[in-house]
């Protein structure tokens, strides 16, 4: 009876194309949205991990996330070295900084300042030139974003002069940094060069990396430094759930995106499920004649199901197209820059979809199963 | 014309319930369909006759009196088993033709091979062969939408046949019809339903189709009033449709054949 089943979904083609309408609009709304807070989410952590060499970071214990700068003295990055177990530890500077485009346009961006000596922090993917040029004076390394902005349409040149805060400096490459929560570009120079360039108070340095000696577990040696120096001392991961959090629970994000996703999930389920339910009721008639045939209630259940089935494959297989369509199409825009549909995003907008139609066919077969067969001899 | 008993229904009492109230709407039927015989079930409107036919068919439960189907007590069977029984002995015409709208005629006179097991590929071809006979050879592949009422009854017909059934029950089969086509349409039914080892059972308002009939039972107000050869009130010695029937018989043989075939692959 799988054929008939079909035949009678495919042969209601105003119904069925809205079943499959509502099935692959809420699967496109709910994959895209919930990638595109994923994506927004793991902005914050990819920046920790950006700075391969160090695995733990050191700062403010006010500081509650990447972007939140309380700037240290100086004077605590040789406590911290101090520290068992710490192998080494460099300054890090992160802060704003204005760049002027040839033009006379101003845009803000990240400045991130190097150890001088060993560059750590520095960035992760060069696309041109290398990284040991930012030891050349006055030497600054732009991200994609960066170049973008300041010589629109222009390829790579080594050499181009630009301002940061008024003050001069030479781009000697280009690299590929993670997109920030903020979407800025973002600069490298040395740690020096960092705070020449940045205008200046008492308190440079924004963050404290460290790498643990070999054999040494991180975390252990975090929760040392944190003992010594009282200062906030995570691991990479626990910076990155730290900030991940922050973003969380501080901020509208997670409930905004939280109702789109719902909303998507009730608009497909009222569309589909309401189409389906009537799609059974207008075949109420028919499936009483079916019965009253001689097939049984497995039968009819198995038949809704398999209609439930074709209509969650089918418009699930759209709205994941779409879906991919989607961030294929914007792979180039750098405000979506890193946003990518996951496999586990996919596998959970198929348990919704699934659940949708599971709540719609039992709705609708409740109606069918109890189905008195005498229907069919009204007139 | 056979005298074996294929239905018989003893004491069937039914009562339906609304709310507190209990109405009885049949009041102890004593009947029996034979085998061969094409038996009309007449009676004013709300006199019972589909409840009782629900009743001969499984479909609904007599609230006291049997059932007895080609030996089976009906009220011996139960869910599943009353579901196959329907699906292998039964042939049912309604009304309202309940046809799928999705799918063509033959496809829709293969539904109870389909339900019995057979992949629509393989159960088309018979069902087109049942339509042949009834002059619906260019209509097989047509949907109900674009079929006359007459056209979509055959088809219901084919549909009630297809699987070689031993009893099939017909609820107004006529009433959607106009005069002409309900006679062509109860021509044809006569034709290929009567067979030795087949009842049909007709319900009917339709005074105009008396004359199919071998049998005419009369009910009102949930009794059987009169149970009677068709012509015996008109004190004839050989009723009308008898001598339509010997006809029918032998044009029938050929479908009966393909028929039987098709049964017990089914
Ligand atoms: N499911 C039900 N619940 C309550 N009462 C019912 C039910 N089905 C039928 N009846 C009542 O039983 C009586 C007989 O109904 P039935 O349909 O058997 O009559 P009928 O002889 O087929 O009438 P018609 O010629 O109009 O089709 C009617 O009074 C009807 O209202
Ligand atoms: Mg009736």
């Amino acid at each position: 009876m799988g054929e008939i089943a079909l035949r009678m979904l495919l042969g209601d083609r105003a119904k069925y194309l809205g079943l499959v309408f509502g099935i692959t609009f809420a699967t496109l709304l709910m994959s895209q949205q919930v990638s595109i807070f994923i994506g927004l989410m793991a902005r914050t952590a990819s920046q920790i991990l950006d700075v391969r060499e160090a695995d733990i970071w050191v700062m403010d214990p006010r500081v509650q996330y990447i972007d939140e700068i309380k700037a240290l003295p100086d004077k605590q990055l040789a406590r911290v070295r101090g520290v068992p177990g710490v192998e080494w530890a460099v300054p890090f500077f992160k802060g704003l900084g204005v760049v002027r485009a040839p033009g006379g346009i101003m845009q803000q961006v990240i400045l991130l300042g190097v150890d001088d000596a060993t560059l750590t922090g520095r960035p992760p993917q060069m696309i041109h030139g290398r990284w040991e040029d930012l030891k050349q004076p006055d030497a600054m390394i732009m991200d994609r974003a960066g170049w973008e902005f300041t010589w629109p349409g222009e390829p790579f040149q080594p050499g181009r002069v630009i301002e940061i805060n008024d003050r001069r400096v030479v781009v000697v490459g280009l690299a590929e940094a993670s997109p920030p929560f903020v979407t800025f570009p973002v600069v490298f120079t040395r740690y020096t060069e960092a705070l020449r360039l940045a205008p200046g108070e008492r308190n440079r340095m924004s963050f404290v990396l460290a790498r643990a000696a070999g054999g040494e577990d991180p975390k252990a040696v975090a929760q040392r430094i944190t003992a010594q120096t009282g200062l906030q001392a995570l691991t990479s991961q626990e910076f990155q759930w730290r900030s991940i959090n922050h973003y969380l629970k501080r901020t509208g994000i997670p409930i905004n995106f939280g109702i789109t996703v719902v909303l998507g999930f009730i608009v497909g389920a009222a569309v589909a499920g309401q189409t389906f339910y009537l799609f059974v009721l207008e075949n109420l008639r028919q499936f009483g004649a079916l019965k009253a045939i001689g097939v049984g209630n497995r039968q009819i259940l198995g038949m809704v199901l398999l209609q439930a089935l074709l209509v969650a494959f089918v418009g699930f297989s759209l709205g994941i197209g779409l879906s991919a369509a989607f961030f294929e199409a914007t792979s180039g825009v750098t405000a979506l820059r890193g946003f990518i549909l996951r496999t586990e995003v996919i596998a959970a907008t198929g348990g919704a979809v699934a659940l949708i139609l599971a709540i719609a066919s039992f709705a609708s077969l409740r109606k069918v199963l109890v189905l008195d067969p005498a229907i069919v001899f009204r007139g | 014309m056979s005298a074996t008993v294929a239905v018989s229904t003893r004491g069937i009492v039914k009562d339906f319930e609304s709310g507190d109230a209990t109405a009885r709407v049949l009041h102890g039927i004593d009947l029996d369909l034979r085998a061969g015989e094409l038996t009309m079930l007449v009676g004013p409107s709300g006199c019972g006759k589909t409840t009782l036919l629900s009743i001969i068919t499984g479909i609904l439960t007599p609230t006291a009196g049997t059932v007895n189907v080609y030996g089976v007590d009906l009220g011996s069977l139960r869910g599943q088993d009353k579901v196959a029984f329907r699906r292998a002995r039964l042939g049912f015409i309604f009304q309202q033709y309940n046809l799928l709208p999705a799918l063509t005629a033959a496809e829709n006179a293969a539904l109870p091979l389909v339900a019995a097991g057979l992949t629509l590929k393989d159960a088309v071809p018979r069902a087109a062969e049942v339509l042949r006979r009834m002059d619906m050879g260019a209509h097989l592949d047509k949907t109900p939408s674009h079929l006359s009422g007459g056209q979509q009854q055959r088809v219901a017909i084919a549909r009630a046949l297809v699987h070689g059934p031993q009893l099939v029950v017909c609820d107004e089969p006529t009433a959607a019809l106009d005069a002409h086509t309900g006679l062509t349409v109860m021509e044809t039914l006569r034709e290929i339903a009567l067979d030795p080892g087949r009842a049909v059972l007709v319900v009917t308002h339709d005074s105009r189709i008396f004359r199919y009939a071998d049998r005419i039972v009369r009910m009102s107000d949930g009794r059987i009033e009169s149970d009677q050869l068709n012509g015996e009130t008109h004190h004839e010695t050989t009723p009308p449709a008898a001598h339509w029937h010997a006809a029918a018989r032998r044009r029938a043989a050929g479908v009966r054949d393909s028929l039987l075939d098709g049964a017990s692959h089914a």
